[in-house]
């Protein structure tokens, strides 16, 4: 009974879109979502701020036992044991506030487009359109979430040393470490943002479209 | 000319797992829908109408039968295939309308028709077309949030139609609207219908739906009790209208 099909019947394979469609569709869907993306995008910020912040707090330090002169680098390394633990923890600290509140709020905003997600399959949509969709989406909230973190952290962290210690600041100023440590934030706050997103993307776009649409969330 | 069977299911069974206790939702259903035909599936609500959509329309997989869309049996298309034949060959519309809501109604429209490949300005063009044919020539730029429920799934029923499928699965299209909306939703399904021959499966439990259909199949607890042909129906109405008071 369903052994000849004749040539205009033939299902067809669906085509693979090129990357540009998912691209003007992501970047219209974080414009069009303003507020809900600023809310994600400034989890990414203070996640990073923060990361940030402890970080360029220690190249301040490792920059002062460097170059600073010996009576405040004598003061600091009475306790620099003491110092360098601490930083180490906050280091570790931050690093999972950050991960916990990015990864919380990807979740939360794919999960809660679950829908949206069946229903793109309804219309034909790829697997693996739906995460790319999702992949562009939060690398480039990733990458805008922690280009402004880096900025917002690294300067307060700054104004704070050059309040305390004033001019000695310019000449001990650890650019090349402040320079690592940021592109270091930046890069952990995409990898982030993206995991955090194509985690709950992926489970979606793998569902079968019926449950994608039912699930309630 | 025989009739050509567009939908064919056989000894469809579907059971989800609550938990460890199985609940079985769809018992053996065998039905044959022919191509052009308007047909209303019947049944109270629980009855597994949304179910048996969801396998016909390749949207979720049965637990054990089959489903023959136009002859080819789908559990064994690939990934791609399915979302071909989910993108050309059915469209579906939905009670909760389920527009894209950062899209306009003309994206919306647009959207199944760039997955199927075409190009930008030619899916432009027949969005237009397809949302004037629906009545929302004025409304191509307003989102979803902006549109009344009746408005929004007139674009659903746009969107549904934009790769000229031969079949459309409508669940309770108007289980969200009044009255009177509901009557043009549904009259608007039947133009269709008749105008561009495509076969329509709604599901309902709406007796307005009656009126336009070839067939009713009633289910009852996941399975088919019975399946009347309209001209049969008439003296029906009465009880059925009763069934529904009750
Ligand atoms: N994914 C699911 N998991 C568990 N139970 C389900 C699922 N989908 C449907 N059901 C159950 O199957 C029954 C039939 O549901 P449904 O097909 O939606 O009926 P209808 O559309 O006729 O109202 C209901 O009892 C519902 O709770
Ligand atoms: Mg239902």
């Amino acid at each position: 009974m369903a052994t000849e099909v004749p040539e205009t019947k033939k299902i067809q394979r669906q085509l693979t879109l090129p990357l540009s469609h998912a691209f003007h569709m992501s970047i219209r869907s974080i414009r069009i979502r303003f507020g809900r993306s600023i809310i994600v995008t400034m989890s990414i910020v203070l996640g990073i701020a923060f990361l940030m912040s402890i970080l360029s707090s220690n190249a301040f330090v490792t920059g002062i036992l460097e170059k600073g002169p010996e009576n405040i680098k004598i003061a600091l390394q009475q306790n620099l044991e003491e110092i360098r633990t601490r930083q180490m923890w906050l280091v570790s600290l931050s690093l999972l506030v950050c991960v916990v509140g990015i990864v919380n709020a990807m979740l939360m905003a794919v999960t809660e487009r679950s829908r949206e997600i069946g229903t793109m399959k309804c219309l034909g949509a790829l697997d693996k359109f739906v995460v790319e969709l999702f992949l562009l989406e939060s690398s480039m909230q990733g990458l805008a979430g922690s280009i402004i973190g880096v900025i917002f952290g690294g300067t307060a962290t700054f104004i704070i040393y050059l309040l305390r210690y004033k001019g000695l600041i310019w000449s001990i100023f650890p650019a090349g470490l402040l320079l690592k440590y940021s592109a270091f934030s930046i890069i952990l706050g995409i990898a982030i943002s993206v995991i955090g997103a194509i985690y709950p993307a992926y489970v979606s776009a793998k569902m079968e479209p019926a449950e994608a649409i039912r699930r309630e969330v | 000319m025989p009739k050509e069977a567009i939908v064919r299911t056989i000894g469809l069974k579907k059971t989800f797992l609550l938990g460890k206790i199985p609940l079985h939702v769809l018992k053996g259903i065998d039905i044959e829908i022919y191509r052009g035909e308007y047909i209303s599936i019947m049944g109270p609500s629980g009855s597994g109408k949304t179910t048996l959509f969801n396998m016909i329309g390749g949207l979720d997989k049965p637990t054990e039968g089959k489903v023959y869309i136009d002859e080819v049996d789908i559990a064994q298309l690939d990934a791609y295939e399915l979302a071909w034949l989910r993108c050309r060959k059915i469209g579906y519309i939905f009670q909760t309308f389920n527009l894209i809501p950062v899209m306009t109604a003309l994206e919306n429209v647009m959207l199944p028709m760039i997955f199927g490949g075409m190009e930008n300005d030619e899916a432009m063009n027949k969005a237009k077309e397809l949302l004037e044919t629906v009545g929302l020539g004025e409304r191509l730029h307003h989102k979803p949030f902006e549109l009344s429920g009746g408005q929004q799934q007139r674009v659903a029923i746009a969107r549904a139609l934009a790769n000229d499928p031969a079949i459309i699965l409508a669940d309770e299209p108007t289980g969200n609207l009044d009255l009177k909306t509901g009557k043009e939703i549904i009259h608007l399904l039947k133009e269709m219908n008749k105008n561009k021959e495509v076969s329509i499966i709604t599901a309902t439990h709406d007796l307005k739906m009656l009126d336009v259909s070839d067939r009713i199949i009633w289910i009852r607890d996941g399975m088919i009790e019975r399946i009347e042909d309209r001209e049969n129906l008439q003296i029906k109405v009465g009880e059925v209208e009763g069934e529904e008071a009750g």
